[in-house]
Formats: structure tokens, sequence, C-alpha cells
């Protein structure tokens, strides 16, 4: 990696940090909204660029240094095949999120786009960062701006569920910390690599000691995933917030699972063949519970939100499940899912703002504003000057083709991404053939059925079925934002093969710690950490 | 005195988790203060308790023994600023649920009495 392209590891977290400060000082609106928009485009180039890099054979991580402070002793941040992948993750929900919001919802409450793009400094900096503490800083600034974006555009009920996901989000950061600082006062650093390398030399009362750290990390990782039983306030959460806000939530549970996968294979080195021993039935139990929980809480659902809250649960849980099992190419399945699965959930919880109001259930409902300033009702289009929406049926076509492809990915069913997901899944467990596996093969093809019953239900109420419909008006971007994530599923499907080797090659390398601990303490200990492949 | 201080984290533990299982908003954001509190003692404290240890090195005195261990001074800074704002953070959102529900209740309902 050159000069320049070094530096473009640390920019992800920069640049949207940057622009978030400088629209809260830019006065004109579309001066924001060009600035949101450009931080938020050049994001997602950047992305790219480093996937692209990750993906070349032979390099596949780059370490930075912050402040040129050599790793055990400075912060470091590690790109590496995993982290590459979760940043394009991230931005590209970002973006679809926000042309999604320039519809409306930009301007339904203060200082959306400032906390925007803090959330996605905060994403973007928990995958990158190296460091135990660091990944605390960077999950607090996330869940800082998200706290601010589930109340956007306010109203009783947004404030309701705000207040148990603040409360319960508070509690997590609590049982991070004190894992963190039991993990540092055993083994003396927070470093990751650094970590990892003096877990073999604690023994006795301390390597319990160190394992209880662990455990209450665990749990504080678990929550922001999840996970059964920590996974209960996600859906009344995720449907009560803004239609953008959700979308980019769905990224927020897989936070939770970067974050076991990498503290799972950095502290519990995998031993031959298996997964990471000592925290792997845990992982199981609670992973195929998530499943389950969800998939009975998506046939009991009487709203789309609440159906697309419990998908995001099963990607996550299929994820921690298969972590639990054991077994590369059943993880690098589970990866892929996770990946097309996100990017439908994101779609659907866009496309069900305009499916409610293609039910009309949307109603201007919003209470008098709590700050004066730049406060307006999302559903007041204004003068009749403004673009005029598509308010022809070829919008409910629109929507219900929408609609399909995202209940054919949610479902798994061929011929999309979601399919193959579940089926490079299934065809790993069905190699290992032990009983976990078939537990698991049951619960991911009743978990299917159950999304295909719920999404075919309520899809036949609302766009099939005889009755008062309300034709909704539908701007061009909000179309243009579906669209565009349910393309990258479908160029996932098209390209699955090219997909599916990179999810190996990220899985063959967290099975590798010992090489991510060497790329970043350097070798033989004291060089500096060099990624430069030869030239 | 390192009775003392496990104590007061114990205590303050306690009483946070009990608070935070009450049914007011206010009672709860009392408890998440105190867990704040216990856990900012509790990093303070993994670096190993030191009475008139300097954190800063001297160049006069090379033995690193003589030195407490600066790191969780360093953490427990953040912590601090960090659960200060959170607090500040949700004490907004419980007026606001306070002023929209009108009642305090965590619910934005009143329980069966």
């Amino acid at each position: 990696m050159n000069e320049a392209l070094g530096h473009l590891v640390v920019a992800p977290i920069v640049l949207p940090l940057a622009v978030a400060a400088l629209t809260l000082v830019a006065d004109p609106r579309p001066l924001r909204i060009a600035l949101s928009l450009a931080a938020t485009v050049a994001v997602l180039l950047i992305s790219v660029t480093l996937l692209l890099f990750a993906s070349t054979p032979g390099n596949g991580v780059s370490v930075y240094e912050l402040g040129d402070w050599p790793a055990p002793f400075g912060i470091v941040l590690v790109l590496d095949r995993l982290s590459a992948m979760m940043l394009t993750l991230s931005s590209t929900l970002a973006l679809a999120a926000l042309v999604f919001s320039l519809a409306r919802w930009e301007r339904a409450g203060p200082r959306f786009h400032a906390l925007f793009l803090l959330l996605l400094t905060g994403l973007n900096g928990a995958f990158l960062t190296g460091d135990l503490f660091n990944l605390f800083v960077f999950f607090e600034v996330l869940l800082a701006a998200s706290y601010g974006l589930v109340l956007h555009g306010s109203g009783a009920p947004r404030v309701k569920a705000g207040l148990h996901y603040i409360a319960i989000n508070l509690g997590a950061s609590s049982l991070f910390l004190i894992g963190v600082s039991v993990i540092y006062g055993v083994t003396g650093t927070l470093n990751m690599a650094d970590l990892a390398q003096r877990i073999a030399l604690i023994s006795g009362a301390e390597r319990t000691l160190f394992e209880v750290g662990c455990a209450v990390l665990g749990v504080a990782f678990l929550t922001k995933a999840g996970a059964w039983p920590l996974g209960f306030w996600l859906p009344p959460t995720y449907s009560a917030a803004s239609a953008p806000a959700a979308a980019l939530f769905a990224i927020m549970t897989k936070v939770g699972v970067y974050a076991t996968l990498r503290a799972a294979f950095l502290f519990f080195p995998p031993d031959a063949g298996g997964g990471p021993s000592a925290a792997a039935p845990v992982l199981l139990f609670g992973g195929v519970l998530t499943i389950a929980m969800s998939a009975i809480g998506m046939l009991a659902a009487r709203s789309f939100s609440r159906i697309a809250g419990f998908s995001v649960l099963i990607s996550s849980g299929a994820v921690l499940a298969i972590l639990g099992a054991g077994g590369e190419r059943a993880l690098s399945g589970a990866l892929y899912y996770m990946l097309s699965s996100t990017l439908a959930v994101a779609a659907f919880f866009l496309l069900i703002e305009l499916l409610n109001r293609a039910r009309g259930t949307t109603g201007p409902a919003l209470s008098p504003p709590v700050f004066a300033d730049e406060y307006r009702d999302p559903y007041d289009d204004g003068p009749p000057s403004e673009e005029v929406g598509v308010i022809i049926p070829v919008a409910i076509a629109l929507i219900s083709g929408g609609f399909i492809l995202c209940a054919l990915l949610l479902a798994g069913l061929p011929p999309l991404s979601g399919f193959i997901g579940k089926f490079a899944m299934m065809a790993a467990l069905v190699e290992t053939g032990a009983a976990a596996s078939w537990v698991l093969i049951t619960l991911l093809t009743v978990s299917s059925f159950a999304a295909l019953i719920a999404l075919l239900r309520i899809g036949i109420e609302t766009i099939w079925s005889q009755g008062e419909r309300v034709v909704p008006r539908v701007r061009g971007v909000e179309f243009a934002a579906i669209a565009g994530l349910l393309m990258v599923c479908v160029g996932m499907t098209t390209h699955g093969a090219a997909v599916l080797r990179y999810t190996d090659d990220t899985v063959a390398w967290l099975y590798q710690p010992a090489d991510y601990i060497a790329a970043v303490l350097g070798d033989a200990g004291g060089a500096p950490a060099s990624s430069e492949a030869p030239p | 005195m390192e009775i003392v201080l496990a104590l007061a984290i114990g205590v303050l533990t306690a009483s946070g988790v009990w608070l935070l299982f009450r049914p007011r908003t206010f009672q709860v954001i009392i408890g998440l203060s105190l867990i704040a509190y216990a856990v900012n003692l509790l990093i303070f404290s993994v670096g190993g308790l030191r009475i008139g240890a300097p954190p800063v090195l001297d160049p006069a005195v090379p033995d690193t023994s003589a030195y407490a261990d600066p790191l969780p001074q360093a953490l427990v800074l953040t912590a601090i600023v960090i659960s200060f704002a959170m607090t500040a953070l949700f004490l907004v959102v419980l007026l606001a649920a306070r002023g929209l529900t009108g009642t305090d209740h965590v619910d934005g309902q009143e329980g069966e009495q």
C-alpha cells in the first residue's frame, strides 16, 4: 500500500466527523444536504477502494498507527477483509438511507445530517479500531447519534421507545466498561492483538478472572447484537424509528455481531477444525434461540415494521449460532447471508414507509415540536410548486414489485441472494453432520417458512385485497434508494461466486489470528508494523 | 483500603441495579448514574491501589515500580465524560417523555393499581 492509500484508512472516520461539524454551521438547507450527500458518497467510494485493496490476494491487511505511536502503546486502526466488508456495507446503507430521507424525513427534525454523519463515524470507527477501549468510545459515538436519530420526528411513541432503548444501551455500556477494565486488570493491555498474544501467558485464578471479564464483555456485545434473551428491545425500537433511521439501524446489530466475531477469534483462538472453543456453546444456544424467537415473533407480528425488526434478529442469530457450531465454510455462508439480509432489511424498512402510505396509516400524527427551529411535518408537502410525486398506479406496481423482491430476499427463496446465503450455510452444515448442525438446518428452514407466511399474509392484506386504498405520493429519490439497495442484492446474486470467495478468504483470515497479531505488532516484536506488499 | 473500595463499588452497583428496575424514570436515571459511578471506581481500581505514587514519569526516578499505572486514570476520565454526557442526554429524553405522555412512568402510562 503506498503512502497516500495508507492514509485512506483513517478517512472513513475523519471525513464524516469533520463534515458533521460543518453541517452544524452551514446555514442554507441545500448546502447542508450537499455537504452530507458528498461526504456519504465519498465514504462509500473510499470503502470500496479499501475493499478492493483488501480483496487483492497477497495483502489484505493494513495497519494505521494514529500519531505514529508503535502498536501496543498507541491506538491502531486495522483494516482487514472483515472490516473492509463491514465498512462497505455500512456506507452503502448510509447512502441509500440518506437519499431516501431527502424526499421527506430530512426536514422532520433538527440537525438530522449531523446526527446521521456521526452515526456513520461511529460505525466506521467501530469496524476499524484495533483497541478495546477505543471500540467502546466508537460504540458510544454511534449510540449517542442513534439516540438522537431514534427520536427523529418526535412524537410520543418514538420518545417512549427511545427511553427504553437508551436505558438498555446505557446498561450495556456499563457492562462493556466492566468487561474492558477487568480484562485490562488481568492482562495490562487494551490493544486487541497484544491481548491475544498475552492470553497464552495467563493461567490459574487470573485466567478465570480473564474469562469472567470476557463473559461480561460478551453480554454487552450480544445485547447490541440482539441475541436472545437480550434482544427484546429491538423490534419495538426499530418499528418506532423513522424509515431512514431504521434502515441505518439495520447495521447496528451487526456491529455487535462484528465485535463478537473479532473478540471470539482473537481471545479464544480456534483449535484445529473447531470454532472458538470456550464461548461456543453459549453462542450456539443463544443464536439458535434468537432464530426461534424471531420466527415466532414474525408469525405473531401484525405490522410490517415488527416483521422487519424480527428479520434483523434472524440474521444476527444465524451468524452467532454458526460461530458457535464452528466450521469455516458455514461461517463464510453466514457472512454472505448477513450481508444480503442486512441490505434486504434496510430496503424493506424504506419500503414499509411507502407501504404504510399506501395503506393510509401514516397520517400527520406528529406532536408539537420540541425544538422550534427547522422542524416541519414530513408529510406537509409545502407549496404545490414543488416537484410533483408519482401519483399514478405505477407507484403501486413498483411498490408491489419491491415488496416481492424483499419477501424473496428475507425468506431466502431462489433466485435471489438470500437463497444463496442460506444454501451455502446449509450445504456446509450438512457436511459436518453433527446433531447441532441438523437442529440449525431445521431452524433456518422453519424461519424461512415463518418469514414467508408472515410476509405473504400482510402483503395480501395490504396490496392485493379489495378495499380503501390511498394512491401514495412517492418521490423519485425514494424509489431510487430502494431500487439501489435491491440492485446490490441482485448484484450479489449474479456475482455470488465472487462474494462467496471473498467471505471464504475473510473466514480463512479470521481462523489465523496469528497473522492479525503479526500484522499489528510487527514480526519478531519491536519492529514497526508493515503491511506493504513488495511492489 | 481494598475492602473499603470493594464495598463502595458493591453498594453503589446494588443500589443502582435496584433503582434501574423501578418504574419511575427519575429512579432509573439515578440508578444509571450510580452504576456509572461504580464502574468508574472499578476502572480506577484495576491499575492497583497506590497512595502517593505519581502517574507521570520523572527522569530522576528510573524505577518504574515507583509509579502508579497512568492508563486507568486516562480511561476513567474518558468514561466519566461519556457517562456524564449520556446522563444529560437521557435526562432530556426523560423530560420529553414526561411532557408528551403526562406521566413519569417508564412505559408512558400508569400500571394497574
